[in-house]
């Protein structure tokens, strides 16, 4: 056996003359045996990363036959129901794509359900961050990286589904030009400036195209890079268990173990993109037909990772001041500004300045590595199940249309309960969020304390039924145990009456008081507990034995 | 002064020759009227039967909103004038007669008198009534006679903003709806737009041609007949039902992908 250890000299002699001009040996020494804990969810980040290769794969392949142009020609193409029409040069080419080129249709429609995919598990994946709060110290800075990413990836998605010039991304496009144009003072600047004059004028497609290929792609490509490098130096949170502490890493090295897993994950995505993108029709560009500034269709509605804006506009009462009263001193068209940059503002801003807060709150400046189990925070996991709920409504809205089409709701009501549930829904968000927390956190107390049931009912001599509890397993219990008290701020009052420095004026009050509510143990895991000597004959060694 | 004279005079005089101007008037109306109503054409074509069975199916099943002389009532408009084209539309679609009001009669199937002999022989009754919109002939709702390319032009024009790019319909305001085209015949849809059912717009002969109209149809029925070349159509919506496939197929697949994959452990040997 002892040949198997030996490196074949096939491999020996490259690797060695490699090593000898690149010096890489060291490098991979050190790296190939990174050790990745596991967790199901530490693999979300990765539809991302993955559909993101896709996307560059396919959108290349698109870029060879797609022709950024706004010029008009008759389309005399292989698709009959739109034969001796007039169109861009741009539609008509995503048009031969679809139709004409072998496999087109198969890339376009992989290359969209990618990118539904890509915001999707970028979504999914900064979900688990937060509720984890593994955006903690020393991994802000990759929190904000992923927060830019995230917007980022909204624009690559705008920029994107308006190219095909068709009429549905026209409808966006429109809705675009509203927005910019609404901005006060520089609205109509920045409008003939992303236009090059009045609306939709000849140049937006190629500008966007230029912007969608080229540069946003680009920065996507650089932040993910600095994300994934950030994540291998600092290395992966873990989840809190057997073993586990804020100083080390329990998993499986990279080579070969998560290696392989990553491979097959990459090709797990590969396969749900392909296997959509061969079943399912995506962006049936030829139903929408041509954009021309005169048409709209029901059911216009933008891909989902904007379909939060729209409800938002959908929903907004329709707010506009003449400014003195009379429109020829300008328009403050609020049913348009509102909706285009509070909801998303709020929630970006929000996300980017979150740890940052929680730190300001908690004075925590400690190092985390070890994850928090979402009930183990439970005014976090209440602030963010309330900002989904606000999210959620806008994009429930969003497609509200649709909604009252097929459920038979009057459209009418849809709004007016929608404006009323997005200031509703994340209030009720929070309080159910937050006693859900908390008796989750009573369970673990529950289990550490009684132990789970083992399914074996006792009849005691007095012919009393109880059922047998056995203590948790070792890893269970060290999952548990993983809890750790949120940090407080020291509030306490010195023997004068005067509160420590920094609590001292109205802000610091807000926060002594904030830090006092957010923080502290809720749900002690060991606290006291009235009935113990109840169960204690049960779970003793004797009752025990009944389990085997 | 004569006696003449004192008659034209008289105080009453000014009204007698009123009340006769009027009289006149009223006579020479009412000779052209006679000679122009429709059911007497009707009955010199040698229609009276379509006419007559039209006026008791009518008196039956429809005066009770539209009133015994179809003149209309508190809970149905009148029908005067709407034609032959608007009976065979409602009536055809399962629409009328009516099931309980609402914000929008919907579509369903017919009752069993409901055939094509007495859809026409109320349409001749309407018909008669106060003219309208007629049925169209065949040969004007030919799809295969149709330009679908220009018609789909004006089809993006002047229905999707209600009845959506690929006809699936949408929702209006008030619990109002534009309902799907799939279901409804050449016809039908030439018939929706000269008469303008419920909440939607006429597109009459000087709007839209008929032969604009036979494109439009042309291009409604190609679209709707058209196998979905990309799969599984997802009702030809749009994004929504894109957006829904793609969070509950696309993640809930990879989610399940990852928890099987970080399943598997390392056997501790």
């Amino acid at each position: 056996m002892s040949d198997l250890n030996e490196v074949p000299p096939g491999i020996a002699g490259p690797a060695n003359a490699l090593d000898a001009r690149l010096g890489g040996a060291n490098f991979f020494k050190r790296n190939l045996r990174k050790v990745f804990p596991d967790h199901w969810s530490f693999l979300l980040g990765e539809i991302a990363l993955y559909s993101f290769i896709i996307l560059l794969l396919t959108g290349t392949f698109l870029t060879f036959w797609f022709k950024p142009s706004m010029g008009e020609i008759e389309y005399a193409g292989s698709y009959a129901p739109l034969q001796g029409v007039m169109m861009s040069e741009a539609y008509a080419s995503s048009l031969e794509i679809s139709f004409d080129v072998r496999g087109g249709l198969l890339m376009r429609q992989m290359h969209h359900w990618a990118a539904l995919l890509f915001v999707a598990g970028m979504m999914v994946h900064m979900l688990r961050v937060f509720f984890t709060g593994a955006y903690r110290k020393p991994r802000e800075i990759n929190w904000i990286i992923g927060v830019l990413l995230l917007t980022l990836a909204l624009a690559e998605g705008l920029t994107g589904y308006s190219l095909p010039d068709d009429l549905l991304s026209g409808a966006g496009l429109r809705i675009t030009e509203g927005v910019a144009i609404s901005l006060p003072l520089v609205g109509t600047y920045v409008t003939f400036f992303l236009f090059g004059g009045e609306y939709p004028g000849t140049d937006v497609v190629s500008r966007f195209y230029s912007l969608h290929i080229l540069l946003i792609p680009g920065i996507l490509l650089a932040l993910i890079s600095a994300h994934m490098v950030l994540m291998w130096v600092q290395k992966h949170t873990q989840m809190p268990g057997k073993g586990r502490n804020n100083e080390n890493v329990v998993g499986a090295p990279f080579y070969p173990a998560f290696m392989a897993k990553a491979g097959a994950y990459f090709l797990f995505t590969l396969g749900v993109v392909a296997g959509l993108a061969t079943f399912t029709q995506i962006n049936p560009i030829w139903l929408f037909g041509p954009y021309t500034p005169a048409d709209i269709s029901a059911g216009s509605q933008p891909d989902w990772y904007m379909g939060f804006l729209e409800g938002a506009l959908r929903i907004m009462p329709a707010w506009e001041w003449n400014l003195f009263g009379t429109s020829h001193m300008g328009t403050l068209p609020l049913s348009v500004i509102i909706p285009a940059l509070a909801p998303l503002g709020l929630i970006m801003t929000g996300l980017a300045l979150y740890p940052f807060l929680e730190r300001w709150i908690t004075g925590d400046h400690r190092e985390h590595h070890i994850a928090e189990r979402p009930r183990n925070n439970p005014h976090r996991t209440a602030i963010g199940m309330s900002a989904i709920t606000f999210y959620g409504v806008f994009w429930l809205l969003g497609a509200n249309d649709e909604l009252s089409a097929f459920f038979h709701i009057n459209l009418n009501m849809t709004t007016y309960v929608g404006r009323v549930l997005v200031f509703v829904a994340p209030v009720l968000a929070y309080a159910i969020t937050y006693r859900i927390c908390l008796g989750l956190q009573r369970s673990d107390a529950a289990i550490l304390h009684h132990g789970v049931e083992s399914g074996v009912i006792k009849r005691l001599p007095h012919g009393e039924f109880i059922e047998v509890h056995t203590p948790p397993a070792e890893d269970i219990e060290a999952h548990i145990r993983g809890k750790e008290a949120v940090l407080t701020l020291p509030v306490a009052e010195d023997p004068a009456g005067i509160p420590p420095k920094g609590m001292r004026g109205p802000l610091g009050k807000l926060r002594a008081k904030m830090s006092k509510t957010y923080g502290g143990e809720k749900i002690p895991l060991d606290g006291d507990h009235a009935h113990d000597e109840e169960h204690a004959a049960v779970t003793s060694g004797e009752d025990k034995s009944l389990t085997h | 002064m004569t006696r003449i004279t004192a008659w034209r005079r008289h105080p009453l005089a000014r009204y007698a020759v009123l009340i006769l101007a009027l009289a006149l008037v009223g006579m020479v109306y009412a000779a052209f009227v006679q000679v122009s109503k429709p059911a007497d054409a009707a009955l010199a074509s040698g229609k009276v039967d379509d006419v007559a069975k039209g006026k008791s199916l009518f008196d039956a099943h429809c005066s009770s909103c539209h009133g015994l002389n179809a003149e209309g009532t508190s809970t149905g408009p009148t029908l005067i004038g709407v034609g032959a084209a608007s009976v065979d539309f409602q009536m055809s679609t399962g629409r009328m007669p009516a099931g309980q009001p609402g914000a929008q009669v919907p579509s369903k199937p017919l009752p069993q008198w409901v055939d094509e002999e007495a859809i026409k022989n109320i349409g001749a009754y309407v018909q008669s009534l106060g003219g309208g919109p007629q049925v169209p002939g065949h040969e004007q709702v030919d799809a295969k006679l149709g330009d679908a390319g220009k018609g789909g032009e004006l089809f993006r024009a002047n229905c999707i903003q209600c009845h959506n790019w690929a006809g699936a319909g949408g929702a209006l305001t008030q619990g109002k709806y534009a309902p799907n085209l799939n279901n409804a015949s050449p016809t039908q849809i030439y018939e929706a737009m000269v008469t303008g059912p419920q909440a939607m717009p006429v597109f009459n002969d000087s709007t839209i041609t008929p032969e604009e109209k036979r494109n439009m149809i042309a291009y409604i029925t190609q679209v709707r007949e058209q196998k979905d070349p990309g799969g599984f159509g997802l009702g030809r919506i749009g994004p929504v039902t894109e957006g829904l496939v793609a969070w509950i197929v696309g993640i809930f697949a990879l989610v399940l992908a990852a928890i099987w994959i970080t399943a598997k452990k390392r056997q501790k040997s």
